[in-house]
């Protein structure tokens, strides 16, 4: 599998800051795979993200994003592969009309009118928000809104896609659109995606899990692996998916249960297969 | 302080072209006393609702009654300050509304504002401070070097500094890392149970609905389309997914144990009423 992103031993610090925010961060990201970022607020996970597509630039350590190591004269070209939707999709619009502004990034760009207008048709298409074409960005609903700032990234055809938050300020028919979108665009497409979340439950749906704590890579695994962690996951200002909190219910209630990680449905058939003895 | 709906209406730039409904025909009343969640998606018309709990907006038809307070389409501006001490509101991500320059003048704000002098209002800032969790070394300190989560708590602050009765909450936790929300969340309960406050919360997060409400309201369209506890809402979840609405995350998986032949009843909201109807489901060997 090619290699989407490479970081290797990437510190940064913020002026005026007395303590590093990113410490000694090696990570790499297969193309199209899916890896969420979680962690407490504060933790990094947004500062490694504006390292990655050169927004902030690192104290030391190299970022390889595609093949090309992130310096001044890539920054364009990668910014090009790499593209982030942010948590508050109000401030991120431009345009008059919903077309208009996913035409945005492409004019800057300079890609020709008659493409342009091709690649802004496909990406509503592919959003499923043809029929607002021509609607007023203000007046969709939030997830209409990171639809279409989402559809401003998959004109532009990038290689990766960083979603920073991007589901945290929806309401959970939203929420639930946006993950459904991203789960069809990998699909249709070798997308790859990084999505920073405090959304464990988003997070389980992802193929890669890595938690970040203190600016520190604390552990990365399925999630699977990760959520075995159970109530540590607590201390570190995370949350445990649903299925672990049902298990600690029963276990102080005196049912055995197992220690490994179950999903949902994972949890109804062992629960199950206790009824069954009855 | 109750606060009652009689019949209310709300009509956006009514008059004009651009005129919209925003609430139709509201009648409801949130007893003083209670924490209750309005729930509803985006656009329904909860945040018009919300507005109606001050006064910042007024019913174009229908009568809010606040208190002592009556508020119709006539009633003016004047005299309402009284009725806005009494109100508190958070807004959503509150810390953008931070301007001064140490915490202690920004939670001495409000109160300064509503007559107290400048003493006892910063003396009232420090009151604050442990109530939403905060360490009193921070009331020099400028609000712009705190961390996220500890300049909504300012804010925050900044509203109890005026003593108000009820407490709106528009979203309060958006934004904040889980264990961060879950502090917030139990900051507010603490506040409804020693204080006895009134909390109105609006929320996408259906088990903080389960967790701390005592009622809910359901909105959709600009109306009022269910009310009663979060049982009685949340026991009809096909009518839930087809609003649009979630459900508790227990509620979702009791679903799914009751697809297998578990039963349940009532539908359980918390994971520990789930445990506790599940165990003498489970079979004696399984337990330990």
């Amino acid at each position: 599998m090619a290699e989407a992103i490479t970081i290797d031993h990437l510190n940064f610090h913020y002026p005026d800051a007395d303590h590093p925010t990113l410490k000694d961060i090696s990570l790499t990201v297969h193309q199209g795979e899916w890896v969420a970022i979680i962690g407490h607020n504060g933790s990094g996970k947004s500062t490694l993200a504006k390292n990655i597509n050169g927004l902030l630039a690192p104290d030391s350590g190299t970022v390889v994003v595609g093949g090309l190591t992130l310096a001044e004269d890539t920054v364009w070209d990668i910014r090009a592969k790499v593209g982030i939707v942010f948590q508050n999709p109000d401030n991120q619009f431009v345009g008059a009309t919903v077309a208009d502004d996913v035409a945005f990034g492409l004019e800057n760009r300079g890609v020709p009118r008659p493409e342009m207008l091709v690649r802004v048709r496909d990406a509503l298409e592919a959003v499923g928000m043809s029929e607002f074409a021509t609607r007023e960005p203000a007046r969709l609903s939030g997830g209409q809104k990171q639809r279409v700032a989402i559809a401003g990234i998959v004109a532009q055809r990038p290689d990766i896609i960083i979603l920073d938050e991007a589901t945290s300020m929806l309401d959970p028919a939203g929420r639930a659109e946006i993950v459904a979108l991203i789960q069809k665009l990998r699909a249709d497409t070798d997308l790859t995606v990084l999505s920073i979340t405090h959304d464990i439950d988003e997070a389980a749906k992802a193929n890669r899990v890595i938690l970040l704590n203190d600016g520190e890579i604390r552990e990365a695994g399925t999630p699977d692996e990760i959520f075995a962690y159970g109530p540590e996951l607590i201390k570190l200002g995370l949350d445990v998916p649903y299925p672990e909190k049902l298990k600690a219910a029963l276990a102080a209630r005196g049912v055995k249960v197992p220690a490994t990680y179950l999903s949902e449905e994972g949890l109804v058939d062992y629960l199950w297969t206790l009824h069954s003895t009855m | 302080m109750d606060i009652t709906f009689d019949h209310v209406s709300y009509t956006y730039q009514a008059g004009t072209p651009f005129s919209g409904l925003g609430l139709k025909d509201i009648s409801t009343t949130i007893k003083g006393g209670a924490y209750t969640a309005i729930i509803g998606h985006t656009g329904s018309g909860k945040s018009t609702l919300l507005q109606h709990l001050n006064a910042l907006i007024k019913p174009t038809s229908g009568t809010v009654t606040i208190g002592d307070f009556t508020i119709t389409s006539e009633t003016s501006n004047k005299n309402l300050r009284p009725l806005r001490q009494k109100v508190g509101m958070v807004f959503q991500f509150a810390e953008n509304q931070l301007f001064e320059q140490t915490v202690a003048q920004d939670i001495a704000f409000g109160p300064k504002n509503f007559g107290v002098p400048e003493k006892d209002a910063l003396a009232l800032a420090a009151k604050m401070m442990p109530l939403v969790g905060l360490p009193e070394a921070l009331l020099e300190r400028s609000p712009f070097d705190l961390s996220g989560g500890q300049m909504r708590r300012v804010a925050i602050a900044g509203v109890l500094a005026m003593q108000p009765e009820v407490l709106v909450l528009d979203e309060p936790t958006a934004g904040l890392d889980p264990a961060g929300r879950q502090e917030m969340m139990q900051m507010f309960n603490r506040l409804h149970q020693e204080s006895g406050l009134t909390i109105v919360l609006v929320t996408h997060q259906m088990d903080d609905v389960a967790d701390y409400a005592d009622n809910v309201l359901v909105m959709q369209n600009g109306e009022l389309v269910r009310q009663g506890t979060p049982a009685e809402v949340f026991a009809d979840p096909d009518w839930l997914r087809q609003h649009s609405l979630g459900l508790p995350k227990t509620a979702v998986m009791a679903e799914k144990l009751a697809a297998k032949g578990f039963q349940f009843d009532p539908l359980p909201l918390t994971a520990g009423a789930l445990a506790d109807q599940l165990l003498p489901q489970i079979g004696g060997d399984a337990r330990e």
